[in-house]
């Protein structure tokens, strides 16, 4: 890909490459240390695959203990670490640099405990998503946010970037479900947050380590809340002439004081896309397609169910369709869980955008978006979470074509600067990564961007732990430290006292 | 006699602070100071009242959002949401009455910086869960934003979070978003009457562990069921297990019968319905039993099965009253006489398995003298020196609050 630059490997580190793998071997026996080219072709790239990069090695370590004296050798040896979960992260958050270690957790794999009387279950941090919810579904429980990638994604991951997933309206996202932790700061000591305990005490350092993309620390165990399965779940199909007309029905159901268990909408190119790759019965005529969720008992489902149809008429809906079995209703989420690769046969490539906006600038940012593709020339399909405003415009591009890509990455900007000129932000799920890290000024001043590497100096200190993501312009940590000082200025007379 | 600053904008509020940080001069920061005599007594000789920083600056029913300067009464903040059948989910407690003041003083500043929660903390999260954006000044007297005012965001750390609950250590908060719910239509309590100890944490368990989402579970031994009925709560006089069921009127006539099934053959049951509901949970939240006493108030969080053990093990070494809230995982402990215990209190929490105690009421001597909040390990408390040194690097705002 075009545009955007990596931190300039450090000669010093890769002539001592030789003598860091000898070192890291010593800590990490047998096969948990991968320096041979080949074999780390497999670590080269995230699911932003247009980036690739090979890691200076690659290590898989067992345990705490391995994973702090890698980490404590590194920091000692200056030299750069990028922790690592399944490796599914869409911004590039899990690109490894030139010269890095590259710290996989993938064999952090177990469930610890299980606790349903605390609703709690403790797991290692490379455990996926789903694996979470099928080891407590035999119990009536599951995990809420539940990203699309929940399949592959780990549960470390799912922290280092704060996912979400359609339930987020109703059930929070990681940052609300997520209890303690258990990791290892980059100079190898292990600290603990929280627990089964509902709050953590002293400052909340797991707000932090949650969606800070690693580069804080490196999570080893992780406590999460459960929740009881809902009795019932049913989904209601609702097609309407345009997005606006969908986007209103989507503020009226809120304004009646519904959250629905998920609320997503799609667009008419997405629908035809996701028609032809599943058949779900999608209304092809429609211009936005909406599925409106909602679970719990079964009483409170039908009721709900009869106001959304009242208000979904009232905003023109042309079709209206409620799911009547399970299968039905997973039939309905198939076709939306499916847009991805569904676009993905109708273009040669996409990218796929991840911005948020208040829900009532949906229709300016739809039509905003449109004229913005007719400027780039390229089409946008789009697949959102209509109840939180998460929209993931999927920007059809063909790399063959010269120029396309260049285009495609300039309309993605756009749009994601349309997101913060509406109030919005940059990401609502995917992160930052490198993705959009050139873009950080758009949306924070110097004054803000600093005081977020505050907080990575108080962790970090050397600045190792995943170099070149999420911050524009590195400052060093001593430099960040400068302060104006107005010394011997008087109080300031402009303030009331008493 | 100490200055205060009264700050009426977010820039004059930076000046303030960059004056004390220039000339090392520590400030207290306060909005009504209705939760002064919590946390460690500060040590300052300046005083940074954020009053005048008051007003809804953007409320959007239909978007779940409001955003409110520093210094907006809370009692604002509710009658705005009721007035659209909103409210604040997580139900914030109001420490006033337990404190010795006046109900209904706080500020959303001090929401945030305290990190109030209620009853509902087991359903809804605390005020961390619902805050979006912020808008603060750094102990530098650098004015900066994080967040926004949408649900989904990962841009940057999550600053807004961290400052909940940093009791204004790290920076003065100026303005703030958070995310409003829809007020349930109805709701009514399922009381149990009877069991006790561990036979009532099993009855929330089941409860909780139900599909009847239960928004709210406490456990009120027979001396405050007592107390909270001569003050003419519907509770009988045996101890009483309380579980909040809130929603469209049908869902909730249909989730009570569901527990009465589930437990009904636990004990007695009891339907108490709307505001004689309302009133009891706010009873339970702002402790309302322990107020106007002059004990000791402690506050344990705990895994929620080991609120009961905790008790049992605390009360082989100190005679206490307690309750608890959160199905357990939230114990209030009242201690009489002028020693609150802290080493016995921190003992038992640690014995049945972790969590935190924080001393909620005592006289200011004794606050200073006794760690108020839990301490932590050495690799932690570092680090949370080393964060409190990066945003506030001369020790000016609000020194002392959180340790010495």
């Amino acid at each position: 890909m075009t545009g955007i630059a990596m931190p300039k490997p450090d000669g010093d580190v890769l002539a001592r490459r030789a003598e860091i793998v000898r070192a890291l071997r010593a800590l990490v026996p047998g096969e948990g240390v991968i320096d041979a080219e080949v074999e780390m072709r497999a670590y080269e790239t995230d699911a932003l695959t247009a980036y690739r990069q090979l890691p200076l090695v690659v290590v898989l370590p067992e345990t705490v203990e391995q994973v702090a004296a890698v980490l404590r050798y590194c920091h000692e040896n200056e030299v750069k670490v990028v922790p690592r979960g399944a490796g599914t992260s869409l911004s590039g958050g899990a690109l490894p640099v030139g010269d890095g270690v590259l710290l996989s957790m993938m064999k952090f794999n177990q469930v610890l405990d299980i606790d349903p009387d605390n609703r709690a279950v403790v797991v290692q941090p490379g455990v996926t998503n789903l694996g979470i919810t099928r080891a407590v579904e035999h119990l009536g429980f599951y995990y809420a946010p539940d990203p699309s990638s929940q399949i592959a994604c780990s549960i470390g991951g799912n922290i280092a970037e704060n996912s979400g997933g359609v339930h987020c309206l109703k059930y929070g996202l990681t940052t609300n479900n997520v209890l303690g932790l258990e990791m290892v700061l980059v100079t190898g000591e292990v600290i603990r947050l929280g627990g089964k305990h509902l709050d953590s005490e002293g400052y909340d350092l797991l707000a932090l380590m949650t969606g800070s993309e690693g580069l804080l620390g490196v999570v080893t165990e992780v406590t999460v809340r459960i929740l009881q399965k809902p009795e019932t779940a049913r989904a209601a199909l609702i097609g309407f002439p345009t997005s606006e007309d969908g986007g209103q029905c989507v503020a009226d159901i809120i304004g009646a004081g519904i959250i629905p268990g998920g609320m997503e909408m799609m667009d008419e190119l997405a629908i035809n896309a996701a028609e032809d790759f599943v058949d779900a019965g999608y209304p092809r005529e429609a211009g936005a397609l909406l599925i409106v969720e909602l679970d719990g008992p079964e009483a409170e489902v039908d009721h709900l169910l009869g106001e959304v149809e009242a208000i979904a008429r009232r905003n023109k809906a042309t079709s209206l369709r409620v799911s009547t079995s399970e299968e039905e209703r997973l039939t309905f989420w198939a076709g939306r869980k499916a847009a991805f690769p569904a676009v993905g046969r109708i273009s040669p490539d996409y990218l796929c955008m991840d911005g948020t906006i208040p829900r009532k600038a949906l229709p300016d940012v739809l039509t905003r978006m449109r004229a913005l593709g007719e400027k780039h020339g390229l089409r946008c399909a789009n697949v959102f979470h209509a109840g939180d405003g998460n929209l993931h415009p999927l920007i059809l591009y063909d790399a063959n074509q010269p120029g396309q890509l260049e285009a495609a990455e300039a309309f993605g900007a756009d749009i994601l600067t349309l997101c913060v000129e509406f109030g919005g932000v940059l990401t609502g799920e995917h992160g930052v990564g490198i993705e959009k890290r050139d873009l950080m000024p758009e949306m924070f001043t110097e004054d803000d961007l600093k005081q977020q590497q505050r907080v990575k100096c108080a962790f970090d200190p050397k600045q190792l732990l995943n170099p070149g993501k999420v911050f524009p312009v590195l400052h060093r940590c001593a430099e960040l430290g400068r302060m104006h000082v107005h010394k011997g200025q008087l109080p300031f007379p402009d303030i009331p006292r008493f | 006699m100490p200055d205060t600053f009264k700050p009426r904008t977010a820039e004059e509020t930076r000046d303030a602070v960059q004056w004390a940080s220039a000339e090392v001069q520590p400030l207290e920061v306060v909005g009504t100071g209705s939760k002064r005599a919590l946390g460690r007594p500060v040590q300052a000789g300046h005083v940074l009242d954020l009053s005048a920083l008051s007003g809804i600056e953007l409320y959007e029913p239909a978007e779940l959002v409001l955003t409110a300067l520093a210094g907006t009464p809370l009692a604002e903040i509710e009658a705005a949401l009721e007035a659209h059948d909103q409210e604040l989910a997580f139900d914030p407690i109001d420490y006033g009455p337990l404190l010795g003041r006046p109900a209904g003083e706080g500020t959303v500043g001090g929401l945030v910086a305290c990190n109030l929660a209620g009853s509902k903390r087991l359903k809804h999260g605390a005020a961390r869960d619902h805050i979006l954006g912020i808008e603060a000044v750094s102990g530098r007297g650098e004015i900066f934003k994080s967040g926004g005012r949408v649900v989904k965001n990962v841009t940057g750390y999550d600053l807004p979070r961290a400052l909940t609950g940093s009791w204004g250590t790290l920076a003065v908060a100026t303005k703030i978003t958070l995310k409003v719910q829809p007020r349930a239509q109805t709701e009514a309590t399922f009381v149990l009457t009877g069991p006790a100890g561990a036979e009532a944490t099993a009855a929330m368990t089941a409860a909780m562990g139900s599909s009847a989402e239960v928004s709210a579970a406490a456990h009120l031994p027979a001396g405050i069921a007592a107390r909270l009925a001569d003050d003419g709560h519907p509770l009988a006089d045996g101890p009483a297990t309380l579980l909040r069921l809130e929603g469209f009127g049908p869902s909730v006539d249909y989730r009570f019968e569901a527990l009465k099934t589930l437990l009904g053959g636990r004990g007695g049951v009891v339907r108490v319905d709307g505001d004689a509901s309302r009133a009891l949970w706010r009873a339970v939240r702002d402790v309302r039993p322990f107020v106007g006493a002059d004990t000791l108030v402690w506050r344990v969080s705990v895994a929620p099965t080991a609120g009961a053990t905790f008790l049992a093990d605390l009360a082989e070494t100190v005679a206490h009253e307690a309750y608890c809230d959160w199905s357990g995982g939230l114990v209030w402990v009242s201690i009489a006489g002028a020693d609150p215990c802290a080493n016995a209190v921190r003992d038992s929490v640690a014995r049945v398995g972790g969590g935190h105690a924080t001393l909620i009421r005592a006289p200011a001597p004794v606050r200073t003298s006794v760690p108020v909040f839990q301490p932590q390990a050495e690799p932690l408390a570092a680090l949370s020196a080393r964060l409190k040194a990066q945003f506030d690097p001369h020790g000016v705002l609000n020194p002392g609050r959180m340790g010495s």
